[in-house]
């Protein structure tokens, strides 16, 4: 019997539960990680090629890393207006989320579906559906440590 | 004193059953290319189908559905008693635009994706009072839409778990009518929203089985019949994991349907080619499905009796960010040759 | 040598983020995965754990979006080193400048420009 229907409601939540849990399938996560950390490793090290390459241009360091980040953001926007972002992502998963394209790719997907609802309550103001809750905790806990070695160096 | 047309606790029963006396059935591309794709009445490959954004699309395609409908019926909108309609939009609005076009009195429904059955019982409920001889039932889902108001943004990179269904790009019609030719609706049974703690807005299966479990079995307890009276038990898009579920909630309670019980969301897509994983989901799911397939099989002779139920997950966008868990509902209308 | 470690640790940090987005529950969206990994490096930046994987593996370590956390309190440690309290408001935004704006005009413009095909 898997869930008995004579017992209590949060005995039945706990049988039914378990049920779903041994019937639903996993994703491969063997597979999914060897994804990510292909297209991972890939896009790093596109990006350490701009990155010697704005040096190699005589950019100081912060400023060849703020170039870096530009490139592929655009790359990524770029690829996301096309189409082909949501495609890629399907199988590299958190190979091209987690890096700094899928920050762009999570702002214009939100922005070019909000396309429909005009320029500033759509595509304005869902821009940041991800963005803002991104730079939020970015700039929070980038402000604490701030204020830290402000008080404390 | 129990009212004169209910039989137990939630089924009613038809004195004069309605008949579905005309569908139409309008789906998108990937539908088209699924096993069923040649019950569909009219195929629209654009998912825009010509329009500026994909929530206008959704209403043109509910009223292609509700057009070819009252077409193959051979009626006019004015003919038409009442319109009953429900889609998953924002306060179903592809529904009430479609109504606004359509210009017939309407009533706007809501039960997730169970709203086409809903519809049929309370069309069917409208007839066999008395208070409409005519009254056309339609509903519409648009995977776009939909994956716009309860997921993400379509072109946003996400990996879409197993257990996750596809929601169907298209739109069911009938007309119910107090005379004519067609199957007829002769019972129905009215779900309770049923909550087995499943949160999971990415496995609507597992969260509607048990509403549909219960639904089953109240009927068959309502009524008194066997699973054998039935040529087929069809769920409205429990999907794979939903329906196996739903299948062993059954046998706890004693009933076995074993190959009789099927779901739309499984006949709809086929999982390996067409990769949509747990299978088919949206109000239409089960709409498009019973307005082609199902009533073709019934006017064929090859199925004779059929109960429908069309299952919904009812949350809404905010919801599953409260902690709430999801309840399902499911509401069942027997459909029978005549 | 910078080329292998920066594909190394950057496919180990999107790794991290893949053994996040399959083991945890449903509650973890993908929005939940990208405030993460910017909180987890602008803390690890704070207590000057990041910068030694920057000089290990360079874009390795800047291009995942810890990079961007440690960017941003980055910032505000050389604003407090420049102009004091005042610093610790203006550094972070001020590091993280070009890429913001990048993101945020490309997006608008991308999103003007093309319609999601769905």
């Amino acid at each position: 019997m898997r869930v008995d229907f004579t017992k209590p409601a949060g005995m039945q939540r706990k049988q039914y539960r378990d049920f779903v849990d041994g019937i639903s399938p996993k994703p491969n996560v063997l597979v999914n990680v060897v994804w990510a950390f292909l297209v991972g490793g890939l896009i790093a090290t596109i990006g350490q090629g701009l990155l010697t390459l704005f040096l190699a241009l005589g950019l100081p360091v912060l400023e060849a890393g703020a170039m870096t980040a530009v490139v592929l953001i655009f790359s990524a926007a770029l690829l996301t207006g096309l189409g082909v972002f949501d495609d890629i992502a399907k199988y590299a998963g958190a190979g091209v989320i987690v890096p700094i394209t899928g920050f762009a790719n999570a702002m214009v997907a939100q922005a070019m579906e909000a396309r429909t609802e005009g320029l500033v309550l759509g595509v304005g103001a869902r821009l940041f559906t991800i963005a803002g809750p991104v730079l939020v905790f970015g700039l929070v806990v980038a402000w604490l440590a701030g204020l830290f070695y402000f008080l404390f160096r | 004193m129990p009212a004169a047309k209910k039989l137990g606790q939630q089924t009613v029963f038809f004195q004069n059953p309605p008949a579905i006396i005309a569908s139409g059935a309008v789906v998108g591309s990937k539908e088209a290319e699924g096993p069923l794709g040649k019950t569909f009445d009219r195929v629209i490959d654009d998912p825009y189908h010509g329009e500026k954004s994909w929530e206008r699309a959704e209403r043109r395609l509910l009223e292609d559905a509700v057009q070819i409908a009252l077409q193959k019926a051979n009626l006019s909108p004015q003919q038409v008693d009442f319109f009953l309609a429900g889609d998953l939009e924002n306060q179903t609005e592809a529904s009430a635009l479609a109504a606004r076009d359509l210009g017939m009195p309407y009533l706007g429904l809501y039960g997730a994706c169970s709203t086409f059955y809903e519809g049929i019982t309370v069309g069917a409920v409208l007839i066999d009072g008395g208070f409409a001889e005519r009254v056309v039932v339609a509903v519409s889902s648009h995977c776009c839409t939909a994956e716009k108001q309860f997921r993400f943004p379509t072109e946003q990179g996400v990996q879409r778990p197993l257990t996750q269904s596809w929601t169907v790009t298209g739109a069911g019609a009938v007309v119910l009518a107090a005379g004519g030719s067609g199957p007829v609706v002769t019972h129905a049974t009215i779900g309770k929203a049923i909550d087995l703690g499943q949160g999971d807005p990415s496995n609507f299966g597992a969260a509607m089985a048990p509403a549909a479990t219960d639904t089953i079995v109240r009927h068959l307890l309502d009524t008194g019949r066997g699973p054998k009276e039935y040529d087929l038990v069809v769920t409205g898009d429990l999907g794979i994991i939903g329906r196996d579920l739903a299948e062993e909630l059954l046998k706890d309670h004693g009933f076995d349907l074993a190959d009789r019980f099927t779901d739309c969301g499984i006949l709809i897509y086929d999982p390996q080619k067409q990769d949509t994983h747990a299978g088919g989901s949206g109000c239409a799911c089960s709409a498009v499905v019973t307005a082609g397939y199902i009533l073709q099989q019934i006017q064929a002779g090859k199925l004779q009796r059929v109960l429908g139920v069309g299952t919904g997950a009812l949350l809404n966008a905010d919801s599953p960010k409260q902690g709430e868990t999801i309840p399902g509902i499911g509401h069942a209308a027997v459909i029978e040759r005549r | 040598m910078i080329f292998v470690m920066s594909f190394v640790v950057g496919g180990l940090i999107c790794v991290i983020g893949q053994l996040l987005m399959d083991l945890t529950s449903y509650k973890v969206t993908p929005a939940h995965i990208l405030v993460g990994f910017v909180t987890a490096g602008a803390i690890l930046s704070a207590f000057g754990l990041y910068q030694p994987l920057v000089e290990l593996a360079g874009a390795g370590a800047l291009v995942p979006l810890s990079g961007f956390g440690h960017t941003l309190t980055q910032g505000a440690i050389r604003g407090v080193e420049r102009d004091g309290l005042l610093g610790v408001f203006a550094g972070p935004l001020e590091a993280a400048a070009a890429g913001i704006t990048a993101a945020v005009v490309f997006g608008y413009f991308f999103a003007i420009l093309f319609r999601p095909k769905g």
